[in-house]
């Protein structure tokens, strides 16, 4: 019936799947695109419309702003491509910064608080980890909890004081720069860990399993994955990615308050889901959620500059997530109606 | 009996059709429902009823075809409508709310408001309940919440619900499956009952015993298509059940005959608490293994067990004669054991995959080199998998959606054959697939066993078991029932001992 090629046959005309239009068609009509060319017409209109935009100095220092956000997106993506969510982790940064301070003040150094940061942020990953999956509670009740809990833990003991003694060395992570050059550690920091976080979602075993998860769980499991261990370790690894970002932004910032990092989790997530990942689990990439990142942060950098009210900001991010949310179903929709139409030609 | 006037039905299909993607799921269907009638729809799984049930209670809409309402054609746009127009079904598993009381059940969705006060009339509505449960004879209070009711007691509540619409036609999709013998006694008596009001009843049910006890009028599925319809009283149950299973049972399967080598899987006593209990068998190399029953034998259940996705409570199995644990899918694919399991969409295949990951996901940790996979090799044993299959599809890229559901089965067939199983499991292999497909299937099954695979065919489709298999195990209620050789397989004696008759039968 078909040729070798098979071109599939739709409501009279010959779709080649081949043909440099349905290659175009199937390109931009990824979220990854759109965002890549939305990104380019951003920097496009705000460097038409102020000087000081497109300058060198200017966007590396203002990446300072959202690098901490940037690095608890990327376990984010894992955690709700394989259909899971996680609400706790801007409490986790509580806590972590939190554990740091109050070492800091007992005279730990910068290498005693970094493993310190490191190790709170992993068990209190492994934590969420362990409720959601060896006792099959839903993901967002569990962390839902533990966002009361773990930013309790250091609202209690600090009330409304703050640690604000960190060692000299100490301040680098969140202010320093490579050599002797304008770019930030932060930056480079957020993009080895992007690369590397995209080469295990898109490359290894581990990357694939997590599709499937997301996709369906039941199939995975009827296949051979040991899906609550996969689980298991993308909460372990959000503790851990926490970790580091509360590392980064305590140092930044120089101080630990028990309202560190406030509504973080939720600003985390908006930026995973703007950048294409599925919310129901099973679709994404980490190249899609950069960008989203990279849009997002000069976007409210450019409208810093412009004194645009935060206000505009907000609107415009919700706007996008609707979009970002809408426009996988709907071009689903389209594409389900098109095989549905193929199959009744075939059958008649 | 002196001969009755046919009535003037009111209801009834005129060949209608249901296309889902790649299934024809009704194919020109006829059927006729007339009042004080209970009218019996028989088919195998998979014949078409559900299909026609939610085209009568309009979750479906039919893709051509006429449905007559008291002589009129009509459409049933939603559920609602189909409610509106006296249509009400009582499904397999009952779909209330739990939480709520008999009343709040009864009256879902149709709450009564009171005339003067425009509020929700909970006088009135307790006071109907009542009524409606007295006439059925139900001792239950009205206030009871529903989880606290047995499984019979919720089918009466839905029953009350469908008389509480003033439907004329009830839909009752195997009633009895989950009733105890009395329990099935005090549903005929509200059959009768609502017989005698002259309602129209249309009664789904695989059990002869029931059909022939209750049901005055029968129409026959087979395939999504009409077979026929006749009188019970003018029928015995071979007729019935030849319509039912139909085509002549050698002429399709390809039989090819091999010789069994070494017992490879036996299972010893194996039981599960509340799904199978005390099963016992071995199988061979070489074998095909048929077994048969009803839904909800307890079959898939066993098969689950060995394949490590559930626990058994009791008993255990054997490998080449030792004794081994098989704790989770991995561990029996460690084993050489692939399982295909009955729910395609949601078990066996992800449809939101390319072709090609979907066949070498059960084996990703071996095309894989310190966990960075090796696409090369994972796309030359898709490839080779796929081809064995002949997968049409546009390419190995494509996501598995995209493909029929004959062709996702073949991917799922491919997915574990590129494991080189020595036990394949099979859960009802060939269900909602095409002819073409279906045959190309068991070509392949026998090619394999013929090769020294070991198979476990799972199926409800009688025809699919005695053309396929070398041996039949029978399961009725999650016991095994009968072990048959293939070749001295009688029909009648499989059905009966499928629907626990085996005591009459012996």
């Amino acid at each position: 019936m078909t040729s070798a090629k098979s071109p599939l046959m739709g409501s009279g005309r010959l779709i080649d799947e081949n043909s440099f239009k349905e290659r175009m068609i199937v390109l931009f009509t990824k979220w990854e695109t759109l965002l890549a060319l939305l990104f380019v017409l951003e920097i496009v209109v705000f460097s038409n419309i102020t000087p000081y935009f497109l300058d060198y100095f200017n966007l590396m220092n203002a990446s300072f702003t959202f690098m901490e956000k940037a690095v608890m997106a990327l376990p984010m993506i894992f955690v709700i491509m394989s259909g899971d969510i996680d609400i706790s982790i801007a409490s986790i940064i509580a806590l972590v910064s939190f554990a740091m301070g109050y070492a800091a003040e007992s005279g730990v150094d910068t290498a005693g608080l970094i493993l310190i940061g490191l190790s709170v942020g992993t068990l209190a990953g492994m934590f969420n980890g362990f409720f959601i999956t060896k006792l099959g509670m839903p993901a967002i009740a569990v962390t839902l909890a533990t966002q009361s809990l773990f930013r309790g833990i250091s609202q209690a003991v600090l009330e409304d004081h703050a640690y604000t003694t960190y060692p000299e060395s100490f301040a680098f992570f969140g202010q320093g720069y490579v050599g002797d050059s304008l770019i930030p550690f932060e930056l480079v920091l957020f993009l080895a860990l992007a690369v590397i976080m995209g080469f295990i979602l898109h490359k290894t075993t581990y990357g694939r399993q997590l599709y499937a998860i997301g996709n369906s769980k039941s199939a995975a499991r009827f296949a051979g994955i040991y899906v609550d261990r996969v689980r298991f370790i993308n909460f372990t690894l959000n503790g851990l990615f926490c970790g580091i970002a509360a590392i980064l932004l305590t140092s930044r910032i120089g101080s630990t308050r028990p309202n560190i990092a406030l509504n973080w989790d939720i600003e985390t997530i908006t930026l995973v889901v703007l950048g294409g990942v599925s919310i129901m689990g099973g679709r994404g990439t980490v190249p899609g959620v950069t960008v989203a990142i990279f849009l997002l942060g000069y976007l409210k950098f450019g409208m810093g500059l412009l004194n645009i009210s935060a206000k505009i900001m907000i609107i415009t991010t919700g706007v996008l997530l609707i979009i970002a949310v809408l426009l996988p179903n709907f071009l689903d929709l389209i594409k389900a109606k098109r095989k549905l139409r193929l199959q009744q030609v075939r059958q008649n | 009996m002196e001969p009755m006037k046919p009535k003037e039905p009111i209801l009834e299909i005129r060949g209608v059709n249901k296309f889902f993607p790649g299934i024809k799921a009704l194919d020109g269907v006829h059927l006729t429902i007339r009042a004080g009638e209970v009218h019996a729809l028989i088919g195998e799984n998979g014949a078409g009823k559900s299909t026609l049930v939610k085209i009568l209670t309009g979750v479906y809409f039919p893709t051509s075809g006429e449905i007559l309402l008291d002589g009129e054609p009509t459409e049933f746009k939603d559920a609602l409508d189909a409610q509106s127009a006296g249509i009400a079904a009582i499904h397999q598993e009952a779909s209330m709310f739990p939480d709520l009381s008999v009343t709040e059940n009864i009256f879902m969705g149709h709450h009564l408001i009171h005339p003067v006060t425009k509020r929700i009339d909970w006088k009135s509505m307790k006071r109907h309940t009542r009524e409606l449960l007295k006439r059925m004879e139900l001792d239950i209070s009205g206030d009871t919440l529903v989880k606290n009711l047995g499984v019979a007691q919720r089918h009466m509540v839905e029953i009350a619900k469908a008389l509480s619409l003033d439907a004329r036609v009830v839909i009752m999709d195997e009633p009895t499956s989950a009733l105890t013998l009395r329990e099935v006694e005090d549903l005929y008596k509200i059959v009768r009952q609502l017989k005698r009001e002259g309602k129209a009843i249309i009664f789904i049910s695989h059990k002869f015993d029931e059909i022939f006890e209750i049901c005055d009028y029968y129409t026959v599925l087979r395939d999504g298509k009409y077979i026929g319809e006749g009188r019970v009283a003018d029928s015995s149950v071979d007729t019935i059940i030849r319509m039912m299973v139909g085509r002549s049972l050698d002429q399709m399967f390809p039989k090819s005959d091999s010789l069994f080598g070494e017992v490879v899987l036996s299972v010893h006593h194996l039981s599960q608490t509340g799904f199978f209990r005390d099963v016992s068998f071995a199988l061979r190399k070489g074998e095909i293994l048929g077994f048969f029953g009803l839904i909800g034998a307890g079959r898939s259940e066993v098969m689950r067990t060995i394949f490590g996705i559930d626990r058994a409570s009791h008993g255990y199995i054997e490998l080449k004669g030792n004794k081994v644990s098989i704790t989770n899918p991995r561990s029996a694919m460690k084993h050489g054991i692939a399982f295909v399991p009955e729910d395609r969409q949601n078990q066996g295949i992800i449809l939101q995959m390319s072709i090609t990951r979907n066949i070498t996901l059960p084996q990703i940790h071996d095309i894989a080199k310190a966990s960075v996979l090796n696409s090369s090799l994972e796309n030359r044993i898709a490839r080779e998998a796929g081809e064995q299959m002949e997968i049409k599809a546009a390419g190995y890229h494509v996501d598995a959606d995209t493909l029929s559901g004959g062709n996702q089965q073949k991917v799922v067939l491919a997915k574990w054959l590129a494991t080189h199983p020595e036990i394949l499991i099979l859960d009802e292999p060939t269900k909602g697939i095409d002819v073409a497909t279906k045959a190309a299937v068991h070509e392949f099954v026998s090619s394999m066993a013929s090769r020294g695979l070991a198979v476990i065919l799972v199926s409800s489709e009688l025809p699919e078991v005695m053309g396929m298999s070398d041996r039949i195990i029978v399961m009725h209620e999650g016991r095994i029932t009968a072990q048959i050789e293939a070749k001295d397989g009688d029909t009648d004696e499989i059905m009966k001992a499928a629907t626990g008759h085996e005591e009459e039968a012996v």
